[in-house]
């Protein structure tokens, strides 16, 4: 074995372990996937298409519903950027760590995702991996979960027939929770309910009203702009808020000091 | 849509979900020259799109009439209890799908 075989298989061996709960979450969704976009009246090949090149699992559910809606591509086009808004954010946080990546920071940035980003931020890389590789194979290991599971929702959504109605309700569970994991990671600020959700209620309340008033094949960009325009219309307010339990901190340990 | 419409569909967002990716990488080289506001929309602006991607998938339930969106109230209810019980995401989307096909093919038929 080379030298540089080693580095690769010990940067695989330590990446790997860590993507295992990854592979259950995208192979069970993947699964789910494929079957609905087949389900949709779709080709087989098609979810493990966009699988591999779009690969956003809330952007590919959301594919399956546009694509047999009427063609509106400013409207993919604007819903894509803002579901993938948060990959800016990633992108911020990994600037550093996916510095001096060489050829593969390429494929980094093109499979940044909420797992990949998650394992690779939070991962701890030992002096003996290089950091490169790790990055490059969680990237890639992540990746092929999310096709195979696409693919074999695909296969088995081409022989298999069961009755399908309901199945796309997977969808909004996806959101409901991830909408939920948000609400409960916010409510930890604990400045009471209305105050730690001003994003959350936001969004809600930007959304049900632009549906109620352009209808439902037309209210995805007036949504966006409204959210987009109210919360900066609030940044002021709500950065002070950000900075009141801080402050009001500081504050407190001046009066201890004072007292003492 | 036609095939031309689905291919063209399809590249638009992918271009669109590579400019989310390869942005910040092209604009902002280092952290420290990220300017505030965009950092402020970091940290607002995914628990309002959290928020109003609930809202698109349930934009075509007709709540005044037909079932009155009662398969979808009670499954997202259990969605909400079981996440908050057991924080487990796959067995919550499991089990709030399974009852909402039940529903609607059998009760709500």
């Amino acid at each position: 074995m080379t030298e540089h075989e080693n580095v690769r298989g010990r940067a695989l061996k330590f990446a790997f372990p860590l993507t295992i709960p990854v592979m259950a979450g995208y192979l069970f969704l993947g699964i789910t996937y494929g079957f609905l976009m087949v389900s949709k009246g779709m080709p087989m090949f098609m979810p493990v298409l966009t699988a591999a090149v779009i690969y956003t699992g809330s952007m590919e559910f959301l594919m399956t519903d546009i694509l047999v809606s009427s063609f509106h591509p400013l409207s993919a086009f604007v819903t894509a950027l803002v579901v993938g808004a948060r990959h800016l954010f990633y992108g911020l946080a990994m600037l550093s760590k996916y510095r001096d990546t060489g050829w593969k920071k390429f494929y980094l940035i093109f499979t940044t995702s909420d797992e990949t980003f998650a394992v690779s931020y939070s991962a701890e890389i030992p002096e003996t991996v290089d950091k490169s590789w790790f990055y490059f194979w969680v990237s890639l290991l992540d990746q092929i979960y999310w096709v195979t599971g696409a693919a074999i929702g695909g296969i088995c959504g081409s022989f298999i027939h069961f009755n399908t109605k309901g199945l796309d309700f997977v969808m909004t569970a996806m959101f409901v929770v991830i909408f939920l994991n948000q609400w409960i990671k916010d409510s930890k600020k604990g400045r009471g309910l209305l105050k730690d959700h001003v994003s959350e209620f936001v969004g809600l309340g930007a959304s049900v009203v632009c549906l109620l008033i352009f209808g439902a094949d037309s209210f995805i960009i007036p949504s966006m702009l409204v959210i987009l325009a109210v919360l900066t219309l609030l940044r002021k307010k709500l950065e002070k808020m950000e900075m009141s339990p801080a402050a009001a901190d500081k504050i407190r340990a001046k009066e201890k000091e004072d007292e003492q | 849509m036609s095939t031309l419409q689905i291919i063209i569909t399809i590249a638009v967002v992918v271009g669109a979900t590579m400019l989310t990716r390869f942005l910040p990488y092209i604009l902002f080289p280092s952290e420290e020259k990220t300017p505030d506001y965009i950092r402020y929309l970091g940290r607002v602006l995914a628990p309002a799109i959290f928020g109003f991607l609930v809202v698109y998938c349930l934009k075509n339930v007709n709540f005044t009439g037909g079932s009155f969106g009662i398969p979808e109230i009670i499954s997202i209810a259990l969605v909400v209890v079981t996440f908050v019980w057991k924080r487990n995401m796959m067995l919550s989307m499991a089990v709030g799908t399974v009852l909402y096909m039940v529903l609607v093919q059998t009760v709500f038929a």
